[in-house]
């Protein structure tokens, strides 16, 4: 099994590959075209910021790359947000791979959420083996809105997309790397499709 | 529905977790690899590590042992410690870190607040506060672990830090760190009601009670405490099912 993290300029990555770690599997962290499309997973981890992440990864045409790529690719965080199709922050049009826009919370709440959150209403094959709703790690600021992709929700102000499917594309909200044993077995979920 | 965060706090001296009553008077508690696993499997949210190391190895040391916690803990954890330049976050942050507090270093320079916000991000920038009530009844910021007091309000710097781009606020209050005697429930609604930021209320937890006290009349968003887990006193599973019973959200 080849697993492939894209690198680019955005934080978090090394936690994403000690989590790998700690379930027994190993990772390049690579921007590499030819390594990251015969990987047999890609996952594409992230926090940071939208615009400044999407220009870096046109400059090194890894939005093509990514947009194509037809092994399951899971995006994490801003790797999810980036996957839609537009960003409120700094108003970035971004990957467009699912069919939903990226918003900014509103209405006094406390921004960024940090915490564990509910993920309710989950789908499978990303969420087989747990229970119908787990708490799982949440820092964000900006949220993908609900669509027909949308396979969790979550609520917070309002209800978004904590996970989101389309094809072989997959994304989540929150920090599987960060869970506890709930986001131990999403990944292993993700490593075995 | 977001939950109320418990954050066991690990002072790490020399490598090793210790503690002392209101900051003095230090013993041993253990390993912090080993005891913040125990935590993260007994269902702590969080961990914060607070490196008291004062000498000039420490930062080398500090890196090394972010790197191990990091390979071990499947939660959040946040470092501070003498931490006072965005290079000393970027190793952290590489090293596996998930945020970072900075105590007196932003205080001196608050743009230090601005640059690692702008660098890294707000999430991962906790401005830790030590904090004393005075026989004026105001709250003052003390530095360098409590020993020096400034002239500075609490809620002022708080807000100051918040609008620099500090993303989080943990507020220690030094009258009733280690007390167990509760939080300060006053100030931390002070802060917890009108900052946009979350507020993690440290100092004084000694019964379930107390924190029942600081969630609901204190306003908090999370609870941050150190001995009582160390040494047993209460257990997390048992302070999240109490918690539950109080309606209080919690992650079980």
């Amino acid at each position: 099994m080849k697993l492939a993290i894209v690198k680019y300029n955005a934080g978090n990555i090394q936690s994403v590959l000690y989590a790998l770690e700690r379930i027994g599997m190993e990772a390049v962290v690579t921007d590499d075209h030819a390594l990251l499309r015969s990987a047999d997973k890609v996952i594409f981890p992230g926090v940071g910021e939208a615009s400044s992440a999407m220009h870096y990864l046109k400059e090194r045409q890894l939005d093509s790359l990514i947009k194509n790529l037809e092994q399951p690719v899971l995006g994490i965080c801003l790797g999810m947000q980036l996957m839609c199709r537009h960003s409120e922050e700094n108003n970035t049009d971004c990957l467009g791979i699912f069919d939903t826009t990226v918003k900014r919370f509103s209405g006094g709440l406390k921004i960024p959420q940090i915490g564990w959150n509910l993920v309710q209403e989950t789908r499978e094959p990303l969420f087989s083996h747990l229970p119908k709703e787990a708490y799982c790690y949440f820092v964000h600021s900006y949220y993908a809105a609900l669509c027909d992709e949308t396979s969790a929700t979550t609520e917070y102000g309002v209800r978004f997309s904590s996970a989101l499917q389309k094809g072989n594309f997959y994304g989540v909200q929150f920090h599987p790397e960060k869970s506890a044993a709930v986001g131990e077995q999403i990944l292993k979920n993700f490593i075995h499709l | 529905m977001l939950t109320k965060r418990i954050i066991p706090c690990l002072d790490i001296k020399d490598g090793r977790t210790v503690k002392g009553v209101n900051f003095e008077n230090i013993r041993d508690a253990g390993d912090p690899v080993e005891l913040g696993a125990l935590y993260a499997r007994q269902g702590a949210d969080e961990l914060v590590f607070l490196d008291i190391t004062a000498t000039v190895e420490k930062r080398k040391t500090l890196s090394e042992l972010v790197n191990k916690i990091s390979h071990h803990i499947n939660i959040p954890f946040t470092v501070g410690g003498g931490i006072s330049s965005v290079e000393d976050v970027r190793v952290l942050l590489q090293n596996g870190a998930d945020k970072i507090s900075v105590n007196t270093a932003a205080y001196r320079n608050p743009q230090l607040i601005a640059e690692l916000a702008r660098e890294f991000g707000s999430q991962c920038v906790v401005l830790a506060i030590d904090t004393k009530q005075e026989a004026d009844g105001e709250w003052y910021v003390y530095l360098n672990g409590g020993r020096v007091k400034t002239d500075t309000r609490c809620a002022d710097w708080a807000r100051q830090a918040v609008d620099l781009g500090a993303g989080e606020i943990l507020l220690t209050s030094m009258n009733h760190d280690g007390t167990k005697q509760g939080f300060a429930l006053d100030i931390t609604a002070a802060l917890a009601g009108s900052l946009p930021v979350p507020v993690i209320a440290s100092g004084g937890g000694g019964t379930m009670d107390h924190f029942v006290d600081v969630f609901t009349t204190g306003k908090a968003d999370a609870a941050l405490a150190a001995s009582i887990f160390h040494f047993k006193e209460i257990g997390i599973p048992e302070l999240k099912s109490h918690l539950h019973d109080k309606g209080i959200v919690v992650r079980q």
